[in-house]
């Protein structure tokens, strides 16, 4: 389903911490409807206003029902600081929804744990609960360095939710991949700080689980043009937009 | 009154002057859902080598204020894929297409060329600009005598209307425009992106794994615009001109200063219905100001 450019109306912008923001759109394309671990390019200052670039952001949830999509973002630097401006009632212009996201039919009925890191718990909260729909309850394993947030939104569509701090402030004081037991699972689906996914896909490989991860990268165009993401594979490059950000870790990082 | 955006290039008829440029418009595919590209004058596609190159390590992409750097290197699936199965795609955008031909040594140029000899191509675009790959072009784009070499043995074996993409790194980009044309080019297309740097602080290093990359994008606009109005008075071959076009007043200069069409490319990134936005803003800028052609307003700027 190829991606389309279309103004949307901002409906509500939370400030959930100092850096993290939780903005809902409308998006009354139902024939296009964003899945799991797929993203749009947004954008709301003009083409000759800086940055250059839009900013690729996955979806966090959508909901057919009320017709709106939610973006969970971290403010980090000056796009993202112009989105967070952003107040209801302002239009956001978006590409997408774009990327290949999670397969959610493969795991359905698999015992599947999540894994996030930061801002890369994002997409996990739409692939909860479409797996949730689909009649299947994933563990989330979740990492932040100190203040977690979305947290209570996952209680209701995972099965065990576990919380890991760097600081030590909340849940386990340490990292996520010291919680997760891979071998108790079928399949592993982590997106998060690329340090912490090869962690992941490594404790995943030794246990002999699958592991998919979704990755990020600086990207241009957002569908498959100009070939600025792309990422080496032994398969050969693959592009992070177009043929990603979802991938099976032994195809990114190697076995 | 009536406005017609049509332009005649080398007895092709491109239904507008706006040409998707090559390196942001993927194989056009990619725009379908977005851009009405019947309305566009082409497509020029990724750029092409005769063997697939897997484009450049590490990053690839760096925003300036104004501009964007761009180290992709030629990443491609290489002609025969090409014509395999991207072209099949292209032939069904209802515009012209563009084949992008960039490559190593003079033979796999020829080879290239040959091959896209019986295909349904409509230009092949000479790409002795790549800034990105040392065997991409740009050694054959600095000098205008090895220009000529590359050129020359193109023509000799390429039954395609031939047009020669020109950087900016040219010594005397007059002179590099001249050769091209005595070589047998059809038409220019100019610029590519010029070579630029960035350095990571915190790595102390270049930020790019090439040290330099190419820059594109408004902040090379006027520089772009300066080389299109000067080769446009120095040959007498169609000008295609490009670099840093975001708005249907920016073509409008390139064409005042004598280009035949434009090439919009990183405004694409800006906005994936640039090239249909900007066909649109000269169409209205036409109709306000009673012009009916592009021929009546083409190279009107030059004194």
């Amino acid at each position: 389903m190829p991606a389309i450019a279309c103004d949307v109306k901002v409906l509500d912008h939370q400030r959930l911490t100092d850096t993290i923001r939780l903005m809902t759109v409308s998006w009354p394309q139902r024939d296009k409807a964003p899945k799991a671990g797929q993203f749009f390019m947004l954008r709301c200052w003009p083409a000759d206003v800086a940055p250059v670039l839009s900013r690729p952001i996955s979806v966090h949830s959508y909901d057919p029902e009320l017709a709106v999509v939610e973006f969970l973002y971290e403010v980090r630097g000056k796009g993202t600081e112009k989105l967070a401006a952003l107040v209801p009632g302002d239009t956001l212009s978006l590409v997408g929804p774009s990327g290949n996201g999670f397969n959610v039919a493969e795991a359905v009925g698999k015992r599947v744990a999540l894994v996030g890191g930061g801002i890369g718990t994002a997409p996990l909260y739409q692939l909860a609960k479409e797996l949730c729909e689909a009649g299947t309850k994933a563990d989330y394993f979740c990492g932040f360095r100190d203040e977690p947030y979305g947290m209570d939104r996952f209680t209701k569509v995972c099965g065990k939710v576990q919380l890991a701090t760097d600081s030590g402030r909340f849940g386990f004081h340490g990292f996520v991949t010291q919680l997760l037991k891979p071998e108790e699972y079928d399949l592993v689906l982590c997106c998060g700080p690329e340090p912490m996914m090869r962690a992941v896909a490594k404790l995943c490989d030794a246990a002999g689980t699958r592991c998919i991860v979704s990755l990020e990268r600086k990207m241009a165009c957002g569908i498959g043009a100009c070939l600025g993401c792309t990422c080496h594979t032994e398969t050969g490059g693959k592009c992070v937009c177009k043929e990603g950000p979802v991938f099976d870790s032994k195809e990114v990082f190697g076995a | 009154m009536s406005v017609s955006l049509k332009v005649n290039l080398l007895g092709k008829e491109m239904a507008g002057p706006v040409v998707g440029a090559s390196g942001t418009f993927g194989f056009g595919e990619e725009y379908a859902g977005m851009v009405d590209l019947k309305k566009l004058g082409g497509i020029s596609g990724k750029g092409i080598t005769l063997i697939p190159k897997a484009g450049n390590q590490g990053e690839r992409l760096l925003e300036t204020p104004s501009g964007l750097i761009n180290s992709i290197g030629l990443q491609n699936p290489g002609v025969q894929h090409f014509i395999d199965h991207e072209l099949p795609v292209m032939e069904t955008l209802g515009t012209t297409i563009w084949a992008n031909l960039g490559g190593g040594c003079i033979e796999d140029y020829e080879k290239g060329a040959e091959l896209l000899n019986p295909t349904s191509v409509d230009f092949v675009e000479l790409n002795i600009s790549c800034p990105n790959v040392k065997q991409g072009g740009i050694a054959y784009g600095i000098k205008a005598d090895s220009a000529k070499e590359v050129v020359s043995r193109v023509r000799a074996v390429c039954k395609k209307p031939l047009i020669v993409k020109l950087s900016p790194q040219a010594e005397d980009i007059c002179q590099m425009a001249a050769a091209c044309v005595e070589a047998g080019a059809d038409a220019l297309s100019l610029v590519n992106t010029f070579q630029a740097c960035a350095i990571d602080l915190e790595k102390r290093r270049p930020v790019f794994n090439n040290i330099f990359a190419g820059l594109s994008g408004p902040a090379i606009k006027p520089i772009a615009l300066r080389m299109v109005y000067q080769v446009c008075g120095a040959v007498n071959v169609p000008v295609i001109g490009l670099g840093g076009i975001l708005t249907g007043a920016d073509a409008l200069e390139f064409i005042m200063a004598g280009a035949t069409a434009v090439q919009v490319g990183t405004a694409n990134f800006m906005n994936p219905r640039a090239c249909e936005t900007i066909t649109d803003e000269i169409a209205a800028w036409m109709e306000a100001h009673g012009v009916e052609t592009l021929d009546e307003i083409r190279g009107c700027a030059r004194v």
